[in-house]
C-alpha cells in the first residue's frame, strides 16, 4: 500500500519536489552572477543648503549617465551588471559631505563621484580615502584637493590653477586685440576656499600681465545684500570687474551693479556660478548681456552632449556645466570599473589612475591623471551674446568673436 | 565719489536693509512678547511666504499687489497653526511649544524642498532696476519701497496694539496671562492672533524682498539669525526695540562691511551685540526688571 494521501502525492514525490526547489534556490545566485549583480556607485551633491541649485544640477548629469550606461547593457566585464546610484546630500557643508561618505561606504558603494564645492570635496575625498574609495571630483576647483597626496582622489575637471592661467591668457589676448582699453581691475570673490584662493592667484598674476588691481572685495555666501560691494566698485571705477562667486550671489551682484548704473568696459568672470548659466541669461538678459566667463563647459560639437542638452532643456531644467561634468565623471568611473572587471575598490582606484578615457562630453583630450589631476582637462571662455552663451576661446571651439570693450 | 558720499551711501544702504530686518524681527518679538516663546519656525515661514509671493508672481500678480492678500492669508495660516497645532500639541508647556516650532520649521522646509526642489529662483519685475538719483548715490526703487512699507507696517502695528481692543487684550495677556483670562479675555484667541500677526509681517517682508532677492527652500535662514539678534538687542518682546534694533543692525552691518570687508560686516553685528549685552543685558528697549 503506497502512502498516498487524498491529493495523490506520495511522501517520496513531495521530498523530490522539495529537493528540486532547494537545488533551484542554491543554483539561483550563480544565475544572478551571470547577469551581474548591481554595482553601487556613490553620487555626492549638495542638494539642500546654499549650494542646492548646483548640487541638483550635478545630480541630473550623474543620473543621466547611469541611465545611459545601464541602457547600453551595464558593465559588460561584470556580466552586464547595472550601475545603481546611492545618493548622498552633502547639505552644502563639509561635515554633511563627510557624513554621507561614511554612510555610502557602509552601504557598499565602490567609488564616489561629485562634491561640487571645494570645502565639501576636500573633506569628502579625505573621508573616502579611509575606505579605499575612489573619488572623482566633479567641480571642486581648489588645487589643495589634488595636492595632498591622496591616491584615491581624481579630479576630472581643471582646477583653478589651470583655469586662472587660461583665463588670464585669454584676457590678455582679448584686451590686446582691442588696443588694450582695460588697465585697472576690481576683484570680487566669495570668501570661501574657492573664491579666496582664486583671488590670491589673481592678485599675484594680474600685475605681471600689466593690470593694476584697485581693490579686492570679499563677500560671504549667502549674502543678503550687495549694495556696499557695488558702492565700492563705483567709487573705484575700474575698467574691468573680475567676480568669482556662486550663482545666487553673482545674480545679486549683477542686479545691484545694474541698479547702481555701473558700466565697466568688461565683466570678466572666472569660474563664476552664473555667467555660464542659461538660467541667468534667461532670467536677467539685460544684466547678463556681454558678461564673459572662463569656466567648465561642454563640447558643443559632441553629439552626445547635444542630445543630453536637448533632453535637459526639454525637461524644463537648465543645461549647466555641472550636468556635463557629472555625466562625464560617471562615464569615466564606469570605464574604470569595466577595465578593472571587478567591484573591488582598490582595483577601481588602480584603473582610474591609469585611465586614458576619451568617451566623455567635455572639450578635453583623453584623460590622464598626474597626482590626481586630469592633465587633459581645460576650461573655455564664454560670453553672453544675444541671450545665448557663446564660446569665444579657444578658437578651435569658438562659435563667436568676443565683444570687448562692451558698448556703453 | 568722495569718502563722505560713500559713507552716506553706506548708511542709507544699511537703513534700507535694516528696515526689512526690523519687519522680520517685529514678528518674532511680538510672538516672544505675548507667548513668551522663541518661534523657531520663523525662518521657515519666511521661506514659505517668499514662495507664496513667487507663485503669485508666476500667476501674474506683482509682489506689491500680492502684499495685502498674502498678509491676510498668512495671518489666517499663522492663526490656524497656533490654534490647531501649536496650542493643542503643546498642552500649555513652553518647552513643548519650542520643540513644536522647531519641528514645524523642519516640516515646512522639507515640504518646500519636496514641492519646489532646491533650485534658486528669482523674478524680473519691470521696476527691478529702477533707481532714484540722490546725487551722491543711486537708490534702488524696490529698496526704497521696502523701507517705506516696513516703517508703515511698524506704525500700523503700533496703532493696533495701542488703540484697539484686541491690542489692549494682547498687551494684557503679554503682561499677566492668568489675570487677563480672569478678566474674560480669550487667551487662546489672543495667542493665535499674535502668531497670525507675526506670520503676516513675514508675508509682507517676503513681498518686499522678492523684487531684489532670490528664493529657495531655506532662504529664510539668511534672515532669521539676524532677526534673533535684533530681538535680543532691542529688548525681547519690545516692538520699538525691534524697529530701532533692526535699523541699527542694518547700519552697523553696512558700515563694518564697508570698513572691514563684507565678510566681516556680519561679524560687526555680533561684536556690537555682545557689547550692548555687556552694558545693558536686557537689550536697548528691554524692561530693567
Amino acid at each position: 500500500m503506497s502512502k498516498t494521501g487524498k491529493t495523490g502525492l506520495s511522501r517520496r514525490r513531495v521530498l523530490k519536489a522539495g529537493a528540486a526547489v532547494v537545488a533551484g534556490t542554491v543554483a539561483m545566485p550563480a544565475y544572478l552572477r551571470a547577469q551581474g549583480a548591481a554595482v553601487k556607485i556613490g553620487i555626492l551633491q549638495p542638494v539642500t543648503g546654499a549650494l542646492a541649485f548646483d548640487g541638483a544640477q550635478g545630480q541630473i548629469g550623474a543620473a543621466a549617465a547611469i541611465k545611459a550606461i545601464n541602457d547600453k547593457g551595464g558593465i559588460k566585464s561584470l556580466g552586464g551588471a547595472k550601475l545603481e546610484m546611492v545618493f548622498g546630500d552633502a547639505r552644502s557643508t563639509p561635515e554633511g559631505g563627510t557624513a554621507e561618505v561614511e554612510r555610502m561606504a557602509a552601504e557598499g558603494v565602490v567609488a564616489i563621484v561629485g562634491g561640487f564645492a571645494s570645502p565639501i570635496c576636500l573633506a569628502a575625498t579625505q573621508a573616502a580615502s579611509r575606505y579605499d574609495l575612489g573619488y572623482i571630483v566633479d567641480v571642486g576647483v581648489s588645487d589643495q584637493i589634488v595636492s595632498r597626496g591622496l591616491t584615491n582622489t581624481f579630479r576630472f575637471a581643471p582646477g583653478f590653477g589651470i583655469v586662472t592661467k587660461s583665463a588670464l591668457d585669454n584676457l590678455v589676448t582679448i584686451n590686446d586685440a582691442a588696443g588694450k582699453p582695460a588697465k585697472t581691475v576690481v576683484l570680487v570673490h566669495e570668501d570661501g576656499l574657492f573664491g579666496s584662493g582664486l583671488a590670491k592667484l589673481m592678485q599675484a598674476e594680474l600685475p605681471k600681465r600689466g593690470f593694476e588691481i584697485l581693490d579686492t572685495i570679499a563677500h560671504p555666501t549667502p549674502a543678503r545684500d550687495m549694495s556696499n560691494v557695488a558702492l565700492q566698485i563705483r567709487s573705484k571705477n575700474p575698467d574691468l570687474i573680475i567676480p568669482s562667486s556662486y550663482y545666487g550671489e553673482f545674480v545679486l551682484l549683477a542686479r545691484t551693479m545694474q541698479q547702481q548704473k555701473i558700466k565697466p568696459k568688461g565683466v570678466f568672470c572666472v569660474l563664476n556660478g552664473a555667467a555660464s548659466n542659461y538660467r541667468f541669461v534667461k532670467e536677467f538678459p539685460e544684466a547678463a548681456q556681454n558678461v564673459m566667463d572662463c569656466n567648465h563647459w561642454y563640447d558643443p560639437r559632441n553629439a552626445v552632449a547635444q542630445a543630453l542638452k536637448k533632453e535637459v532643456d526639454a525637461s524644463g531644467k537648465f543645461f549647466t556645466y555641472n550636468v556635463a561634468l557629472n555625466y562625464s565623471g560617471v562615464l569615466l568611473l564606469a570605464d574604470a570599473i569595466e577595465r578593472a572587471a571587478s567591484a573591488d575598490r582598490k582595483a577601481i582606484v588602480a584603473a582610474l589612475a591609469s585611465s586614458t578615457f576619451a568617451g566623455h562630453i567635455m572639450p578635453y583630450g583623453p584623460t590622464q591623471f598626474i597626482g590626481g589631476q586630469n592633465t587633459g582637462a581645460a576650461p573655455v571662455n564664454t560670453q553672453v551674446q544675444d541671450n545665448d552663451i557663446k564660446v569665444i576661446f579657444p578658437a578651435s571651439f569658438a562659435d563667436a568673436k568676443p565683444v570687448f570693450p562692451v558698448p556703453a | 565719489m568722495t569718502s563722505l558720499d560713500i559713507l552716506a551711501a553706506a548708511v542709507l544702504n544699511g537703513l534700507m536693509s535694516g528696515a526689512v530686518y526690523a519687519l522680520i524681527a517685529v514678528g518674532l518679538t511680538l510672538v516672544y512678547g505675548v507667548l513668551h516663546i522663541i518661534n523657531f519656525a520663523h525662518g521657515a515661514i519666511l521661506s514659505a511666504a517668499m514662495f507664496a509671493a513667487y507663485l503669485a508672481f508666476q500667476a501674474g500678480v506683482d509682489p506689491y499687489v500680492a502684499m495685502v492678500p498674502l498678509a491676510l492669508i498668512f495671518f489666517g495660516l499663522g492663526y490656524g497653526l497656533q490654534r490647531l497645532v501649536i496650542g493643542p500639541a503643546s498642552h500649555g508647556d513652553d518647552r513643548n511649544i519650542l520643540l513644536i516650532t522647531l519641528g514645524l520649521s523642519i516640516v515646512i522646509e522639507n515640504l518646500l524642498l519636496a514641492v519646489f526642489n532646491s533650485d534658486t529662483r528669482t523674478v524680473d519685475v519691470a521696476y527691478g532696476f529702477s533707481t532714484l538719483d540722490l546725487g551722491f548715490t543711486f537708490l534702488a526703487v524696490p529698496r526704497a519701497v521696502a523701507f517705506g512699507v516696513s516703517c508703515l507696517v511698524a506704525v500700523l502695528l503700533w496703532i493696533l496694539l495701542a488703540q484697539t481692543d484686541t491690542g489692549k487684550a494682547t498687551r494684557a495677556v503679554a503682561k499677566e496671562k492668568l489675570g487677563a483670562s480672569l478678566a474674560g479675555i480669550d487667551v487662546a484667541h489672543i495667542y493665535a492672533v499674535t502668531f497670525g500677526l507675526g506670520a503676516a509681517c513675514l508675508a509682507i517682508a517676503a513681498c518686499l524682498l522678492l523684487p531684489t532677492y532670490y528664493v529657495h527652500p531655506r532662504v529664510g535662514n539668511a534672515y532669521v539669525l539676524v532677526a534673533f539678534t535684533i530681538v535680543v538687542l532691542g529688548g525681547m518682546g519690545s516692538i520699538p526695540g525691534a524697529i530701532a534694533g533692526g535699523l541699527f543692525v542694518g547700519v552697523v552691518e553696512s558700515l563694518s562691511g564697508l570698513m572691514f570687508g563684507e565678510s566681516l560686516g556680519q561679524l560687526g553685528i555680533f561684536v556690537i551685540f555682545i557689547l550692548v549685552l555687556l552694558v545693558r543685558p536686557t537689550g536697548l528697549f528691554g524692561a530693567k526688571a
